[in-house]
């Protein structure tokens, strides 16, 4: 496979493995008091497990898992916004896969198919549109879901159902972003991270710019990074060599698919479909101020929560997430997923309860399928 | 998150919607091309770019491809000396 | 001909004319059981050699959509249950097949679902020799759903199963894993993929038995379906007590089935095979049971993918490229394809 499997070569690993040590060693960092980088992306995260980089890695450096993964960082209360539109007559609910099995207060979109709703899963934006087409007399609802990565696709499909003056298509935009939520952690008193694995796919909407202020506010290195083993090891090295030479600058391993200024074509689309609410809820992590993007007026029509009245068009709501659970200090990097009262007792990929459980990026399902957990537990 | 995967645009099909063919390891799928088209559809073809939810996001920019490949290549061939060093040594000890 | 029709009414349910000119036509007149009592009266030679045993299995196949590139529902219905059989370690000898029928459904697709059955009980040498249909209101169905029972025979002297596996056996596969899966995520349509990949589906009878003489000291077998080779590894380790580590390296995957796995983020070892079988024998005899069945077109991918370690009993885990190793556990539900 051109542009990947070549970054998965085992011998440039173990070379990047040999040179990170040596400079985790230089920087005198050890598993008592290890360099806490932390890798944004949940895609990161699964690619950390999935080719058991943590295991290899020198144990002076631990990944924390960041709040990246829209799946997982989705309020209860969205969920249960979806299943409402999904169970209104005549609605074709569309969604990616990955939110089939968050749980809502009342059920998760799984369930509700299983009880009648009319649930699609589909690969693209595009398919729901095609279905839009397909079927006039139906109201198609695609539940738009992502960061800056995915917002594009679904700002671009609005854009093409106006043009096309479809009536029957909508988007339930649960849009976020990234800088916010990294600045929300920066500023937590408690924070422990020396380092950034900066988002690769998110960058090449956004270029490398937006970091910035992580660098030069906050004294942190940043490096976008690639989903390919030796692009994480790689970036793993650009940050500890950052570290060990005292710098905090932004740098991008991922130049292949990362332009320094993003892609413009996308940012215009963003720009002229979403503004940015004033904020919005994060599983965990509670509202964050202007994290979170709504359609503009302009494509009211095309707005499924100002259509079926539903969501923040009602108002600000106030929705309890469960007690006891702790994916918000998982996440900031204070605990482990094994820290958890609640992993493997009242959480489980069966029965998720926090956001970290629930997609196979979360840092807790990550660590219940790829078997840390039951390994450190033995 | 946003799972992103180098496919190459083997045609175009709807100008009109900029929608092209992109490959994926003999698996096609038809994409939308709008963020990397330029003037020229047509010169999208044979081009590859990462593809995600049925959209090109980003042409590949197959220099610095190669940029990063030659600096692990490099990596790894000062990983192998190092690793039959160490071989030689194990062997005379 | 006596059947004009060409889709199935509920009135070929009905009990009356309609339906036994369409069982007639249809099913008998392909399967051509042995009597035309409701009930197989059955004997076979293998039967009378003392210490055989019989086994008996059944399985229902549902499949959306019923034909794809490399198999039909048909050919999946006559695979899986010889290969339920294999597996043990029986010669499968009989099969029953009972179909339920949504009405609407084409009566030509009936008959070519029906052809693909016979031609796949010849390959197998069993035969069809009871049945059922019944149609159901067009929406209570999907188009059509088989029910197929199996009994075969085993026999005497050998045993095969996964309380037999013991630390240091080598774990085979028969082929590269995945493309039935693949290829019904692509034939489904709503992801609109689309590439040259066929169903593994096969029937897997004369490979064991191939496999069988030349390693007479095969210790287990397995069909990899539903939830893929990983799954399959997960129910042996688990009846056995052993553990089972595979090398990723090693693992045969087509390349358009690692393509359909990173466009939908899915996992190839969690894929489904329709023709696939993860079989366990001692290391000295791995070689002797890899070229019998690389001699047959249903295992010319045969290769060796992992082996058994005493413990921890239970857990299948995997050596990546990079000396890492990370845990294979069962899936939670269904393989759902993802953007993030």
């Amino acid at each position: 496979m051109k542009f990947a499997s070549e970054f998965r070569d085992p011998v440039a690993a173990r070379a990047l493995l040999t040179a990170i040590a040596a400079k985790v060693d230089a920087i005198g960092a050890t598993k008592a008091k290890p360099l806490h980088l932390m890798e944004i992306c949940g895609g990161h995260t699964h690619s950390i497990f999935r080719y058991g980089l943590d295991k290899l890695i020198h144990e002076g450096i631990e990944f924390i898992h960041g709040p990246g993964c829209p799946v997982c960082v989705l309020p209860m209360a969205r969920v249960d916004e979806c299943v409402e539109i999904a169970e209104r007559p005549g609605v074709i609910f569309t969604t990616f896969g990955d939110a089939m099995r968050v749980p809502g207060h009342r059920k998760s979109l799984m369930q509700a198919k299983a009880d009648g709703a009319d649930i699609r899963m589909v690969y693209s934006p595009l398919d729901a549109l095609e279905l839009a087409r397909r079927n006039p007399g139906r109201e198609v609802v695609f539940f738009g879901l992502g960061f800056e990565t995915t917002t594009p696709s679904t700002a671009l499909s609005i854009q093409q159902a106006a043009r096309e003056g479809l009536t029957n298509f909508s988007v339930f935009c649960n849009h976020i972003t990234v800088p916010e939520p990294i600045k929300a952690l920066l500023d937590d008193p408690d924070m422990v991270l020396d380092g950034f694995i900066g988002p690769g796919h998110v960058s090449m909407v956004i270029g490398v710019h937006p970091y910035d202020f992580i660098a030069r506010d906050y004294g942190k290195p940043l490096v976008v990074a690639g989903f390919e083993p030796t692009d994480l090891l790689q970036s793993v090295l650009m940050l500890v060599t950052q570290i060990a030479e005292g710098r905090a600058e932004v740098e991008n391993q991922y130049a292949r698919v990362v332009p320094e200024h993003g892609n413009p074509v996308s940012i215009a689309a963003i720009a002229d479909v979403y503004e940015r609410r004033p904020s919005f809820e994060w599983r965990g992590l509670g509202e964050i101020d202007a994290s979170g993007l709504r359609i503009r007026p302009k494509y009211q029509a095309f707005d499924a929560e100002e259509k079926f009245g539903i969501g923040y068009a009602t108002g600000r709501r106030n929705v309890p997430e469960i007690e006891g659970c702790a994916c918000g200090s998982v996440m900031m990097g204070k605990l482990k997923p094994t820290g958890c009262p609640q992993f493997g007792k009242g959480c489980t990929p069966e029965m998720p309860l926090g956001a970290l459980m629930v997609s196979s990026e979360g840092a807790c399902a990550a660590y219940w399928q790829y078997g840390g957990a039951r390994v450190a537990a033995e | 998150m946003c799972l992103g995967i180098p496919g190459r645009i083997t045609a175009i099909t709807d100008p009109a919607r900029l929608m092209a063919m992109a490959e994926v390891s003999g698996v096609r799928r038809e994409v939308n091309v709008a963020c990397v088209a330029g003037n020229d559809l047509d010169a999208l073809v044979s081009q590859w770019a990462l593809i995600h939810v049925g959209f090109a996001m980003s042409l590949i920019d197959e220099d610095e491809a190669a940029k990063t490949l030659e600096a692990l290549r490099d990596l790894g061939e000062a990983q192998e000396t190092l690793e039959q060093m160490a071989l030689s040594q194990e062997a005379l000890a | 001909m006596v059947l004009r029709d060409k889709v199935v009414t509920l009135a070929h349910g009905g009990g009356g004319k309609a339906m036994r000119d369409l069982i007639a036509e249809v099913f008998t007149a392909v399967f051509q059981p042995p009597g035309s009592e409701d009930q197989a009266r059955l004997m076979d030679e293998a039967l009378r050699e003392p210490g055989a045993r019989l086994a008996f299995t059944t399985d229902s196949f549902v499949v959306t959509p019923l034909e794809f590139p490399g198999g039909d529902i048909g050919k999946i219905a006559v695979c899986g249950t010889v290969n339920d059989l294999v597996v043990g370690g029986a010669r499968p000898l009989w099969l029953s097949a009972a179909f339920i029928i949504e009405e609407g459904c084409p009566v030509d697709t009936l008959r070519r679902v029906v052809a693909s059955m016979a031609e796949e009980a010849a390959k197998a040498g069993v035969r069809i020799v009871t049945g059922d249909t019944k149609v159901v209101e067009r929406g209570k169905g999907d188009g059509v759903f088989v029910t197929t029972s199996g009994i075969g025979v085993i026999p005497p002297g050998r045993e095969i199963g996964a309380v037999q596996v013991r630390p240091g056996d080598v774990v085979l596969v028969n082929g590269v894993l995945g493309d039935h899966g693949a290829t019904i995520l692509a034939a489904r349509g709503d992801l609109a993929l689309s590439s040259d990949i066929q169903s593994d589906c096969a029937g897997l009878g004369h490979l064991m038995e191939a496999a069988l003489a030349a390693a007479p000291g095969i210790r287990a077998a397995r069909d990899c379906t539903r939830g893929g080779l990983a799954s399959t590894l997960n129910e042996i380790a688990g009846e056995a007590g052993v553990a089972i580590e595979l090398d990723e390296t090693a693992l045969p995957l087509r390349d358009e089935v690692r393509g359909v796995c990173e466009i939908l983020g899915l996992d190839p070892l969690y894929l489904a095979n329709e023709g696939r079988l993860a079989l366990f024998c001692p290391a000295d005899q791995a070689e002797a049971a890899l070229a019998a069945m690389r001699a047959l077109p249903e295992g010319m991918g045969a290769v060796a993918v992992g082996r058994v370690l005493a413990a921890p009993a239970g857990r299948v885990t995997m050596r990546t490229p990079f000396g890492g190793s990370r845990i294979v556990d069962m899936l939670v539900g269904e393989q759902l394809p993802r953007i993030c």
